[in-house]
């Protein structure tokens, strides 16, 4: 018989946030966010490392947080859908989703806007193939993709900052 | 602490195939040895003719890396690793000591001189890949020894490589896929490793389609002739990703693709090469 399972301290800076919570070491970051945190935006849809509706940024990188365990985000930050809103503006990809209608049920849709931040992070200004790879792994079975892509154009648009004359 | 806690105890790299394979119960460790935070355990490092790749590097930082590019083929394999979340995560080193069949990294290292270093309480070893994985999900590592080192050595002048895998979609496992790494003398091959994936419980080496093909000029009936011997060496077995035929009959195609993106590559061409949805 496994003994009782240990809790473990933990500091995660959520959306700029620091946490400490005691957690159970089995506990998914998935599970971190919703039930310990109530940011219930991160959504669970396959659990099991498909459909990337769980996805967040980890440190600046797109993971899906049902395969990362909660303690392995001890001292790390974590960027979630609801990170993306400054005060009362949306985020540029959370305009261009909705002005685009890149969503239909919406289930995806947190886990595709973080995929999109983390693609036009490293291309601001990505082609067709580079859209079609950053958001590979995210799973819609509503829009047909056609949507989503036009609205992550639109957002790369909106998020290049105008060049100083170079 | 791997030989402390038993053989009841695993290792955590990246997680991307254990910890789904734990929610599904095919595994099911008493205990999780979570190596990512252990420091200078993920690197690319470039010396000796050779390329080092430390066992937590993730399968982003080699698709990325200006170095890893020095051998294309392993831009290839990285590249097309599932998706960028779980590239993000996912270990050249964790997916070796994984073994799984389809797996991307044992089917390309095979082509290469390529070694995994060992750290055991006992010290270190190098095993060459080849010999590192010996079955399906089994590899020569003995309990209480870790992967700590990926070493690829620098293929001569006139080589190229290239890896292409079949996939139904970017997060599963590809269907089939094949590597080809080869040396040009004029247009000549000189010298050639074929490698089948996912088509046998590991990694096959076409080494009758690599005889048919070592010292012939590059024709058209040469590559037919070498992409015919690899397909008889398949092993496929029919499951929900296809029949047997159909992977035998696709691994045939990969295998040609791959050898005509080789060839240009040694010849100094700059080819892409991905991975093929299907």
């Amino acid at each position: 018989m496994p003994e009782e399972t240990q809790k473990v301290l933990i500091r995660v800076t959520v959306n700029g946030k620091e946490y400490s919570r005691e957690v159970e070491p089995r506990q998914l970051l998935v599970e971190f966010l919703r039930e310990e945190l109530d940011l219930t935006g991160t959504h669970i849809g396959c659990d099991t490392t498909y459909c990337g509706a769980c996805t967040v940024l980890l440190d600046g990188g797109a993971v899906k947080s049902c395969t990362v365990f909660s303690v392995q985000a001890d001292g790390g930050e974590v960027l979630t859908v609801e990170g993306l809103e400054k005060e009362t503006t949306l985020h540029p990809i959370q305009r261009a989703f909705s002005d685009c209608h890149g969503l239909q049920c919406g289930y995806c849709t947190p886990g595709l806007m973080l995929s999109a931040l983390q693609l036009l992070t490293d291309h601001p200004n990505p082609d067709e193939k580079q859209i079609r790879k950053g958001i590979a792994g995210n799973l819609c079975r509503c829009t047909g993709y056609q949507n989503i892509f036009k609205a992550i154009e639109t957002a790369a648009q909106a998020m290049r900052i105008p060049s100083h004359g170079h | 602490m791997l030989t402390q806690l038993g053989e009841g105890a695993k290792l955590l790299a990246g997680g991307q195939s254990l910890i789904p394979l734990m929610k599904l119960r095919f595994a099911n460790p008493h205990h999780l040895i979570d190596l990512n935070f252990i420091p200078g355990t993920s690197y690319i490092r470039e010396d000796l003719g050779a390329l080092h790749f430390g066992a937590l590097t993730r399968h982003a930082q080699i698709e990325n890396s200006l170095i890893a590019a020095k051998i294309p083929i392993l831009c290839d394999c990285a590249a097309g690793i599932a998706d960028v979340q779980v590239r993000n995560r996912g270990t050249i080193g964790g997916s070796l000591a994984e073994a799984d069949p389809s797996g991307d990294w044992s089917t390309v290292l095979m082509t290469l001189t390529s070694e995994v270093r060992c750290l055991g309480v006992n010290g270190e070893r190098t095993i060459p890949v080849s010999e590192f994985i010996t079955d399906a999900y089994t590899t020569s590592l003995a309990h209480g020894e870790v992967v700590s080192e990926v070493i690829v050595r620098h293929p001569s002048e006139r080589s190229g490589g290239a890896y292409v895998a079949s996939k139904r979609t970017a997060p599963v496992y590809p269907t089939a896929s094949a590597a080809v790494q080869l040396t040009l003398e004029g247009e000549v091959c000189k010298e050639i490793a074929i490698a089948l994936g996912c088509v046998g419980l590991m990694p096959i080496r076409a080494k009758d389609a690599e005889t048919t093909f070592r010292g012939q000029p590059i024709t058209p009936k040469s590559v037919a002739m070498a992409v015919e011997a690899a397909r008889s060496a398949a092993e496929p077995q029919s499951d929900m990703r296809g029949s047997r035929e159909y992977k035998r009959e696709l691994v045939g195609a990969l295998v040609k693709k791959a050898l005509q993106a080789a060839v240009r590559r040694a010849r100094g061409e700059h080819v892409e090469v991905s991975h093929i949805y299907a």
